[in-house]
């Protein structure tokens, strides 16, 4: 059958650059082994000069062919299933590229575009002293990894078994529909199912390709620890290394607190981080990573710990690869809310396959060599440096052993058939062990600068420190007494550890300043580790303060408003949460210190999404005077398939977030109105009935000039003045107002939502009299549910992120071979997007 | 590794694994047969809705207070009672993950995961269901 209006030609391109692509990743490969084990200069620059072609190619393939997916995207070709699954004609232009990562292909693209950009900048560089030497070796890592990632999106049958899934199949061949059947199908396929409302945020445009590209990087410390062996020039590559290591450091660590600020603003899960399987598996990475960066200073320094260095670097890739293999083969199924579906048995042994290869292959290599990598056999003193820092290292090896162990908790459950569930508690279960780490670290942190290399006298180390450490007492004193933690959920032992953990912070954070300001006497481009230590117990002290004294300000018990909670009749239990709040329109509700109103909704710009506008008002509690007023609109969204997602809407201060989402609103379609105006006639100062009250006219206005209406003595209007006086007491204003124009009336209801009860100015009566209609609708009362909390000081958290990641890349620029202008570029740069992004770009 | 590593790392290790032990607390996936052979104690239930008993919810007096019966694959019935607003989805759901405990009348959740037949578009069947209803209906 001959299909109309389809565009094969994009597809047929995109399909063969694939191919090329992985062809050239291969010979590639090939070309930079031989190129590696040759000793002949002659043949071996052949060699690279070959494989530096091969490798272009691929780069070049690699470009066109996310090109292409962004073309289809972007003029919505739906005869193609990629375009189809993740576009839409309604999708904001800064989204496009956000649909092309939402899915598996896409994702794996990313990765191959990033290899293929660090690989690029690494051959330019091949001369600088970072990279001289160790081209060979290194791409061939490159080029091998580019291959198995090549080989995910082939979507070729090699002896009838599928290699990977392209992303430029048609939609006609992957799914089964009687449209597809007709020829003219396509201009059946008006739109195509769209980007998850869930990942339009602009988060989501931004922090893949950062957290890929952090992945990408780790593999380069992973080539030159083999091009280490593989050179037998065992500890040569280590200096050259690190300032790859600080970028990959700093670049994973901005990436995963990235997907922590879009959960916090997206989801309604009520945080930054909540141990879900997705997160932990990009963490651990980078905790290993962390771990190497500080053996590889131990290394260069002393000319310890390199056989950990090893290991710690072969094991950071190898985890990037792991968690891929946990988030995109469906493993983690129950356990996580933002993993990849499982997406077909043949992908899923691909996955597998690449993990087993680079794991395996690494730890092997890793074996055999391990007598040779040279070892100093004299022990660290305990008052050196090195020593503690070496602790440190294992302590993050440990803690990251430790949560990928519990992470995997569905792996085991599927490899040997048991059927372990997660705890009662899953984030304390994390925390009480995290909460212990914190303290060790953060200890470490403070005093570790001040010991010296190799030995350490003890005046040295007492004039350094005893300074800083009163200081962190009398601030961590001052802290505890003026702001106390009020986190007792789970009893006086985890908040005294919490207490520990916030001192311990807070003497990392007051030591490493101490240490820039009087040690290296304030010169700050050596400052970089410092400052990356210093914003790390920043950001974690920020983390403690705003999880510890986090209030949900729509509990019913914080409110002391209430529906009898304390203990419930059914089940004789105390302490039931009470966090849903329940908002009648216009009925202004108590919050914390907020009084609430949900004063309208509105449509958004997406069909069937719909925001509910709140007001929210401090007042005087005396004189009633507004000091505070403010509007959050969280929306709640039906997607095509019906399924509602609830997106949360936060009020930032520099002190606090207040995070308020829905947690139930009305489905409009099972909610329609039925009844009809009643009128009735009614003369000034008299009263009429309705079910739950009456309504008294006060008086007829003509042309009024208030709050709500603007009419000049030009006009011809007339508004009802009506109290209205519920049951209970409550009293209600209501203004119906009539319009004349030319031949047009035009009534403008007033809407009582308190008392589902609607006022309409029918028009003049005989005598004085008036006539209004009166409808009492038997749609349910309008409101909404909410779930509101505050969450203190949350910028700290932010605020220590970025200071850490300047630190490392302040350490990077200095081990690296930039100019000064290079470095002033690099440093502004990141400096000011990690600014606007995480603390400036709040809504 | 020296033997000042060794024996930190053991110190550690151990004080680790002390903390997992003193709270070994992973539960159990549970039906409702067996987890009313262990009242009070918290597990995982895997259920589904029952549809012809009435789903309890009036979010205006009390948008803390949900009741359902569930009913597992073995025929087990139980009420639910969970207090916290209604998942938006709980009438589509095809399954039920709660988590909770196991009271005289009624299992007291404390969690509820819903699974949806149409959650991920990811879904091939649903895929075809959605553009065969898309392009019929127009």
């Amino acid at each position: 059958m001959k299909f109309e209006g389809e565009h094969l030609l994009p597809g047929q391109l995109g399909h063969f650059f694939i191919i090329l692509s992985f062809i050239a990743s291969l010979l590639a490969t090939i070309a930079y082994f031989t190129a590696s084990r040759q000793t002949d200069l002659a043949v071996k620059n052949s060699w690279l000069r070959f494989a530096r072609a091969a490798f272009f190619i691929q780069v070049a393939g690699a470009l066109t062919v996310f090109s292409i997916i962004f073309y289809l995207c972007s003029h919505h070709l739906y005869e193609y299933m990629y375009a189809y699954k993740h576009a839409s004609k309604e999708l904001e232009y800064k989204y496009l590229l956000a649909c092309i990562w939402e899915g598996q292909e896409g994702s794996f693209l990313l990765w191959i575009i990033w290899h293929s950009v660090l690989g690029t900048i690494f051959i330019i560089r091949r001369n600088s002293t970072s990279v001289n030497g160790w081209e060979a070796p290194v791409m061939t890592i490159i080029s091998f990894a580019q291959f198995f990632l090549l080989m995910m999106i082939l979507g070729i049958y090699f002896f009838g078994v599928k290699i990977g899934n392209s992303p430029f199949t048609l939609t006609r061949n992957e799914l089964n529909a009687p449209i597809f059947d007709q020829p003219n199908y396509l201009s059946f396929l008006k739109d195509g199912m769209g980007l998850n409302i869930l990942l339009r945020n602009y988060w989501m445009v931004i922090h893949p390709p950062i957290l890929f590209l952090g992945f990408a990087s780790t593999t380069i410390p992973f080539a030159y620890a083999y091009a280490g062996l593989q050179t037998k020039r065992f500890g040569d590559w280590v200096k050259p290394v690190l300032p790859w290591a600080l970028f990959s450091a700093a670049i994973l660590g901005v990436g995963i607190m990235m997907g922590g600020k879009w959960a916090y603003e997206s989801l309604s899960f009520g945080g930054y981080w909540a141990w879900d399987p997705v997160e932990n598996a990009s963490l651990v990475p980078w905790l290993i990573l962390v771990a190497g960066l500080h053996t590889m200073v131990v290394y260069k320094a002393t000319g310890h710990s390199l056989r950990a260095t090893y290991l710690f670097s072969f094991l950071t890739m190898t985890f990037v690869l792991y968690s891929t293999f946990l988030t995109r083969t469906g493993v983690l199924g129950d356990t996580s809310v933002h993993a990849f579906t499982d997406a077909g048995k043949a992908i899923n042994v691909m996955i597998a396959l690449f993990v087993a290869v680079f794991t395996v292959g690494s730890l092997v290599y890793y074996g055999i060599n391990y007598k040779k990598i040279p070892a100093i056999h004299k022990e660290e003193n305990t008052n050196s440096r090195e020593f503690w820092m070496f602790i440190g290292s294992l302590v993050f090896f440990l803690t990251a052993m430790f949560i990928i162990a519990k992470t995997s908790v569905p792996v085991i459950n599927s490899t040997f058939g048991t059927s372990i569930a997660p705890p009662e508690k899953v984030e304390f279960s994390y925390n009480k062990v995290i909460v212990m780490i914190a303290i060790i670290i953060g200890m470490l942190t403070a005093f570790s600068q001040y010991l010296k290399y190799k030995d350490t006298k003890k005046q040295y180390l007492l004039k350094g420190i005893v300074l800083p450490t009163i200081v962190a007492i009398i601030l961590a004193t001052c802290l505890f007494i003026f702001y106390p933690f009020t986190y007792r959920k789970e009893g006086a032992g985890f908040l005294i550890a919490i207490y520990i953990a916030a001192f311990a912070t807070i003497y990392a954070l007051v030591a490493n300043t101490f240490y820039i300001w009087r040690v290296l006497k304030g010169k700050v481009m050596n400052a970089g580790a410092s400052i990356a230590h210093a914003g790390f117990a920043l950001m974690i002290l920020g983390m403690i303060i705003s999880s510890s004294n986090k209030v949900v300000i729509s509990d019913s018990r914080v409110n002391g408003l209430n529906i009898p909670v304390s203990k419930d009749p059914m089940t004789k239990q105390e302490d039931n949460p009470q966090e849903n709040l329940t908002l009648i329109r216009q009925l202004p509700t108590r919050m914390g210190e907020y009084e609430v109103t949900y004063q309208s909704d509105s449509a958004g710009h997406e069909k069937g999404r719909k925001f509910f506008k709140l007001l929210f008002e401090k007042k005087d509690p005396v004189t009633k005077d507004v000091s505070q007023s403010f509007y959050v609109s969280p929306d709640v969204y039906v997607m095509k398939d019906n399924n509602m997602s609830s997106n949360p809407d936060t009020k930032s201060y520099l002190s606090k977030d207040i995070f308020t989402y829905i947690s139930y609103a009305l489905n409009d379609a099972n909610n329609v109105d039925t009844t009809k105006f009643k009128d009735t006639e009614i003369a000034e100062g008299d009263t009429a009935f309705y079910s739950n009250g009456i309504m008294i006219l006060n008086k007829v206005v003509r042309n009024p000039n208030n709050a709500k209406y603007h009419y000049g003595p030009n006009d011809l209007a007339l508004m009802a003045d009506i109290t209205v006086i519920a049951r209970d007491g409550a009293r209600f204003k209501a203004m119906p107002v009539v319009e004349v124009k030319g031949m047009d009336a035009t009534k403008y209801d007033d809407t009582l939502y308190a008392q589902n009860l609607f006022v309409r100015f029918e028009g003049v009566g005989e005598g004085n009299k008036i006539r209004l209609g009166v409808k009492e609708s038997d749609r349910l009362i309008d409101f909404v549910t909410v779930k509101s909390y505050i969450f203190p000081y949350i910028n700290i958290v932010w605020l220590g992120l970025i200071v850490m990641a300047l630190g490392l890349v302040l350490s990077m620029i200095r081990r690296a071979t930039f100019s000064t202008v290079q470095s002033a570029v690099i440093l502004i740069l990141a400096a000011a997007g990690l600014f606007y992004m995480f603390l400036l770009a709040n809504s | 590794m020296k033997k000042t590593h060794i024996a930190l790392l053991i110190g550690i290790a151990a004080l680790i694994c002390g903390l997992l032990a003193y709270s070994v607390d992973l539960s159990t996936y549970d039906t409702v047969a067996s987890a009313k052979n262990k009242p009070g104690k918290f597990v995982h239930l895997i259920a589904k809705l029952d549809r012809r008993r009435p789903v309890e919810y009036d979010p205006i007096n009390n948008p803390n207070y949900l009741s359902f019966y569930a009913v597992d694959s073995l025929g087990g019935q139980t009420k639910v009672v969970y207090h916290n607003s209604k998942p938006s989805e709980l009438e589509k759901s095809e399954r039920i993950v709660m988590t909770g405990r196991m009271n005289a009348d009624h299992f007291e959740c404390k969690e509820i995961l819903l699974k949806c037949p149409s959650k991920y578009k990811d879904d091939k069947q649903q895929l075809n269901k959605t553009v065969t209803n898309e392009t019929t209906s127009k």
